[in-house]
């Protein structure tokens, strides 16, 4: 297996035992694959389950059939199967996942957030740290809000700490969930860079951008997710 | 993967014809936080007293991973040998801080005793250990010969934390660590728990019934409901994809968790 | 005998010897010789009513009366006095019920019960001090519960002991408690000396006297058997230490005695002199001759 990511034939829906046990369904037969270098952009109207095949890939939302499998070395992880444990040692080495909301850690700053992050994903406190500084200056984040915790930042400059955390370590396989969503022209360029970068150097990127421009500048191939509508069903 | 710090097998409890705990089973290793989540009177805090020892099973038992590397049940250890792990190698933090602090012994005699347990017999030491933990729990060196009587609610959990941390345990236990706190107070105390466990690498058991408290401090979650654990898994895939009806109702209770 | 020894009183008929019946003498030797088997333990026992109240030393009375035997001569001091209220009345009570001589000199003496003070006058084998005990339990002060206390001594887990001394440096600089200061005997068992000032600690240290403690409100008994090691609790960067006193004593001239201060006058006067009654009037004695 080459695939960083590969979907094979999964399926989703949600169950309300609360509104009298309804199904509801989300996707079925999905079958992807990423492959490194790629940046694979799902498409779709809104509702078509785009997020939650990224929840799925990410061990957020469960399955009901199927397998997810992440490439991790030389060994592939069914991350439907995986015990919690093994889906979080995937999120330490291989997965990193960025939504376009930044949960916020009460009293801590920008900075350390992001250098955190990134020794997390096993940089050393040196290297994340000039890693950190670095990127939030690429980021065009002011310098002096880098020892500020980000509560109090605006959405845009809080999206991008959240971006600089997603991206300092060197993880193989990104999960990119509308990242630029209220970013400036300038800014989602700077990302596309980052994003691009990373691809170089052999990443993989499963992302959803609903903006254009951005899907146009790192897109490798889109993939368009209303072929896996399921077939409703009732409870 | 190398054998859990601690682990428990099939704890059963009863208080007669109730059951407070059934056939539970988890485990936890260094590094992990473990939340037991559900409401009052779900057993939780039945278990985590069996867990810690101070319970005797009806059935099952717990078994520990030991410093020098053996995995012993708890029941097979003698009562010295409890109570020194207890206080070395396991904490214990409360929810009512008068029953984890001696109220009218000074903030820093309360880090020191459990230094003191392990035969320290140098003040000069023992007061450095204790400005360093008070230190390392925000509370100002000034305060070290206050007693937590004079505490606000917030400080005697941090105190009540330093003490426990200062022999370098690898197992804590939680009982509703964040209870009866205001917001602001409880948010400083999280980030605190999650910090230290983080940097010291150490296996921690939370019980809360306050589901965005398990959602920020741990990486795995046991729901439970009449004795019984119901659901298990991931922290955010239980929160965020909830299989149980019951762990539905109990998200969907939340506001925002 | 020596002329110190008062005359031989004659027994009150209407008592047995000593007061206490045969079984509860008994019953109480039986807590004593456990009491000498673990140093520093403090074995229950069954505290019976005496002809006089709690805090009068009824311990330290059962103790006696249990082991006192016709040939004993008998000592009773009050915070190192013979001729105090408390040491007059016990020592009239033993007179009365057993018969046995009495003596203020500790030389002379074979038991000595004492309230507060250990003699100056070094102790020799055959002797037996008998203290009284008002609260025999060391934890008591940290630890309420005496399920939890007596766990805390089963396991040896004297951790909390340090604690009382930790907060006395840290509030006073130094270790400020000056009477009842904590002991560890044979290395095992952490004992309450009783309310005498630590100054009289080390004398309790490898004692060829045999020490036995008794609590009657409390219930308990406990011992020191001659030639035990008992060691006071304390810091290494801030070593035991006895009170010191800075003028001899201003009757018999002694220095290295523990000394009480006396109020002499309303002016203000005051002065210092040998707690132990006995030994400084020894003293005072032979200066004269």
């Amino acid at each position: 297996m080459t695939a960083l990511l590969t979907f094979q034939d999964v399926a989703k829906s949600f169950t309300l035992h609360l509104r009298g046990g309804i199904v509801l369904p989300v996707v079925g037969g999905v079958s992807l694959a990423v492959e490194p270098g790629e940046c694979v952009v799902l498409g779709g109207p809104s509702g078509a389950g785009k997020s939650s095949l990224l929840k799925m890939a990410y061990g957020n939302y469960r399955c009901d059939a199927g397998a997810i499998l992440v490439r991790d070395g030389g060994a592939a992880v069914d991350v439907v199967r995986a015990d919690p444990r093994a889906v979080l040692a995937l999120r330490a080495r291989v997965i990193a996942y960025v939504s376009q909301f930044l949960r916020v850690i009460p009293r801590v700053s920008a900075l350390d957030v992001v250098e955190a992050a990134g020794r997390e994903g096993g940089l050393s406190e040196e290297a994340a740290r000039a890693r950190a500084k670095h990127l939030l200056a690429r980021l065009n984040l002011p310098e002096r809000l880098w020892d500020l915790p980000p509560a109090t930042f605006s959405g845009g400059e809080q999206q991008r700490v959240n971006i600089a955390r997603g991206l300092i370590a060197d993880r193989p396989l990104l999960l990119l969930d509308e990242p630029t969503a209220s970013l400036d022209p300038r800014n989602r360029a700077v990302v596309a860079d980052l994003v691009r970068e990373k691809l170089k150097a052999g990443a993989g990127v499963l992302g959803i951008f609903h903006d254009s421009e951005m899907r146009d500048a790192v897109a490798t191939r889109v993939v368009d997710v209303t072929q896996f509508a399921p077939q409703a069903r009732a409870a | 993967m190398s054998a859990p710090l601690l682990s428990a097998h099939g704890l059963t409890k009863a208080y007669g014809s109730r059951l407070a705990c059934a056939g539970i089973d988890l485990d936890v290793t260094e590094g992990e936080v473990l939340a037991i989540v559900g409401e009052s009177g779900s057993g939780k805090s039945t278990l985590l007293s069996l867990l810690a020892g101070e319970l005797a099973p009806d059935s099952g038992e717990v078994r520990y991973r030991m410093r020098e590397g053996r995995t012993r049940a708890l029941a097979d250890l003698g009562a010295a040998e409890l109570r020194r792990l207890m206080r070395t190698d396991w904490g214990f933090v409360r929810q009512d801080a008068r029953q984890g602090l001696r109220m009218a012994v000074s903030a820093g005699g309360n880090v020191g005793e459990r230094l003191m347990g392990m035969g320290e017999r140098h003040y000069g030491r023992i007061r450095g250990q204790a400005l360093d933990w008070l230190g390392r729990v925000e509370i100002e060196a000034g305060r070290v010969d206050d007693p937590p009587s004079q505490f606000s609610g917030g400080m005697r959990q941090r105190l009540q934390i330093a003490r426990n941390l200062v022999t370098g345990p690898r197992l804590v236990l939680m009982d509703e660590p964040t209870s009866g706190l205001d917001v602001s107070v409880q948010a400083r105390l999280l980030d605190l728990i999650r910090r230290l466990s983080a940097e010291l690498g150490l296996a921690v058991i939370i019980v809360t019934h306050d589901l965005a408290v398990a959602r920020l401090l741990s990486h795995r979650i046991a729901v439970m409901r009449a004795g019984r654990v119901i659901e298990t898994g991931l922290t955010d895939r239980v929160l965020d994809d909830p299989e149980h009806a019951y762990t539905q109702l109990l998200v969907s209770s939340v506001l925002a968790a | 005998m020596s002329a110190a020894i008062a005359q031989r009183p004659e027994r009150e008929p209407g008592y047995n010897f000593a007061y206490l019946d045969e079984g509860t003498k008994r019953m109480i030797r039986r807590a004593i010789l456990k009491a000498i088997a673990v140093p520093g333990y403090q074995v229950p026992f069954a505290s019976r009513e005496m002809p006089m109240p709690y805090g009068w030393g009824t311990g330290g009375v059962q103790v006696t009366a249990a082991i006192l035997g016709r040939s004993d001569v008998l000592k009773v001091i009050d915070q190192g006095a013979d001729d105090t209220t408390n040491a007059v009345s016990i020592r009239r009570f033993f007179a009365r019920t057993s018969g046995v001589a009495t003596t203020t000199r500790t030389a002379e003496a074979t038991i000595i019960q004492t309230r507060h003070r250990i003699p100056e006058t070094p102790l020799s084998e055959g002797q037996v001090l008998v203290y009284q005990v008002p609260i025999p339990e060391p934890l008591r002060f940290l630890e309420p519960r005496e399920t939890e206390t007596r766990q805390l001594h089963a396991l040896a887990e004297y951790g909390a002991m340090h604690v009382k001394l930790y907060e006395d440096i840290s509030r006073h600089g130094h270790i400020a408690t000056t009477y009842a200061y904590p002991v560890e005997v044979a290395g095992r068992y952490v004992m309450d000396p009783s309310p005498t000032p630590k100054f009289d600690n080390p004398k309790m240290d490898d004692c060829p006297a045999l020490q036995l403690f008794g609590a009657g409100r409390e219930r308990r008994i406990y011992a020191v058997p001659p030639y035990t090691r008992v060691r006071s609790l304390d810091f290494e960067d801030h070593p035991f230490r006895v009170q010191e006193f800075t003028q001899p004593c201003a009757l018999c001239g002694a220095s290295g005695h523990y000394l009480d201060e006396v109020v002499t006058d309303d002016s203000g006067g005051r002065m210092f002199i040998c707690s132990d009654t006995d030994i400084c009037e020894t003293r005072v004695a032979e200066a004269a001759r």
